[in-house]
């Protein structure tokens, strides 16, 4: 989707502002929902393609004007009613409707461990072929996908150099909307920051993006 | 916020200790602390250097760092002619296990945005001006890979310890942002 999420090349955010000594957490409820967002991903009625368009998918002026942690309560709240966790009457009144089951926490403190150290799904099954090869030219192909996706605008229709294949991993332009999984290689693609930006961009320079087969094509 | 919890948990959807448990993770047991031990090991053992930059999973997970979102990380290397520099102009992706959460700026607009077509001027900003002749790699995190920097080793530091060493090792040159400095005697950087 061409949101405003799809920040790379804007000029107009403004300088990057540090803070010294940040703390991990700068109110205890920033922590709670980061740890809420986690633990309910235990549930698995959606996966983490499916978390980060929730967040795109926010109103735009809402998206750059919220905090980081705030864009998550927003998040959470919306998927716990997407997908039947809880009521849109539960969510507002703050109560379970009364005679509702109570469930089993997916995430306890005997499963956190194993839930935390599961891998990412990807591997390097050899059933899935590889549609490039290191060093190969490749054009990131020119779509505009109107849901998740991956591949952000400003490399698209732009010409790279495949740098290393990291194997097979999920798609997310499917995987986040229950469309399946479409397993397919990932490589890092090198692209010239002239090419990206224009002549007046340090050739020197370079950005790599990892990208999936689908985005690809033969340049 | 409280209210929300409190319902999740009268549901039986989550547990609060197993949440306690979470926060602490992050604020008490990942951070950029492992990174720069990671770092700084790689400083002074080429063998473990090389395993780092060959295959940095198996290599951090050596010193005891394993935990979600960091299964794929990858290190990239400074070298005098080579500086690299991360960034997620999508979200906000991050080496959780080794550099725990981002720090705000990471996740902001600003940075996401002019990383990728401005990252000289990014870097002017941390104060890290770099020549014409050193070549400026950005990293955008748009799989489930993770990126690390490895920086260059500062001169005068020879004769450290590798816990002196993981000392000088900062967030910021770890994401690229910045290089790995000695503090002067008596100076205040």
């Amino acid at each position: 989707m061409n949101g405003v999420h799809d920040m790379g090349g804007q000029q107009d955010m403004g300088p990057v502002v540090c803070e010294k000594n940040e703390p991990v957490f700068h109110a205890s409820w920033e922590g709670r929902i980061y740890a809420l967002n986690c633990a309910i991903r235990a549930w698995r009625k959606w996966s983490l393609d499916t978390d980060r368009h929730a967040l795109e998918l926010m109103p735009p002026v809402d998206y750059l004007r919220m905090s980081y942690y705030e864009r998550w309560v927003h998040r959470l709240e919306a998927q716990l009613v997407q997908y039947g966790l809880v009521s849109k009457e539960e969510l507002e009144s703050g109560k379970a409707a009364p005679g509702s089951a109570r469930a089993t926490p997916a995430f306890g403190l005997a499963t956190s461990d194993s839930w935390l150290r599961r891998a990412i799904a990807s591997s390097d099954d050899p059933n899935v072929r590889a549609l490039f090869t290191v060093h190969q030219r490749v054009r990131a192909r020119n779509i505009n996908p109107t849901g998740h996706t991956r591949l952000p605008r400003y490399a698209r229709g732009k010409i790279g150099v495949i740098v290393r294949d990291h194997g097979v991993y999920l798609f997310p332009d499917t995987n986040a909307h229950f469309q399946g999984e479409k397993r397919q290689h990932v490589y890092s693609v090198r692209f010239a920051a002239t090419e990206l930006w224009g002549e007046n961009a340090s050739p020197r320079d370079s950005v790599h993006l990892d990208l999936w087969d689908d985005y690809l094509e033969r340049a | 916020m409280k209210s929300l919890e409190s319902l999740l948990v009268e549901k039986g959807l989550v547990d609060p200790a197993a949440l306690d448990a979470l926060i602490d993770t992050m604020e008490h047991k990942v951070g950029p602390r492992n990174g720069a031990r990671v770092v700084a090991r790689a400083w002074m053992d080429p063998a473990y250097r090389k395993r780092l930059l060959e295959n940095a999973p198996a290599a951090i997970a050596e010193l005891g760092f394993t935990s979600g979102q960091g299964e794929h990380t990858l290190v990239v290397e400074n070298d005098p002619k080579v500086h690299n520099l991360v960034v997620c102009t999508l979200c906000s992706c991050y080496p959780w296990p080794i550099l725990g959460l981002p720090p705000v700026w990471y996740k902001s607009a600003p940075y996401r945005s002019r990383a990728v077509i401005d990252p000289r001027g990014i870097l002017r900003e941390f104060g890290t001006e770099l020549t014409e002749d050193v070549e400026v790699r950005v990293w955008d995190s748009t799989a489930e890979l993770r990126y690390i920097v490895l920086p260059e080793r500062p001169a005068g530091t020879e004769s450290m310890t590798e816990e002196q060493l993981a000392a000088l090792v900062t967030r910021d040159a770890m994401v690229g942002v910045a290089k790995v400095t000695v503090p002067r005697p008596g100076g205040d950087q």
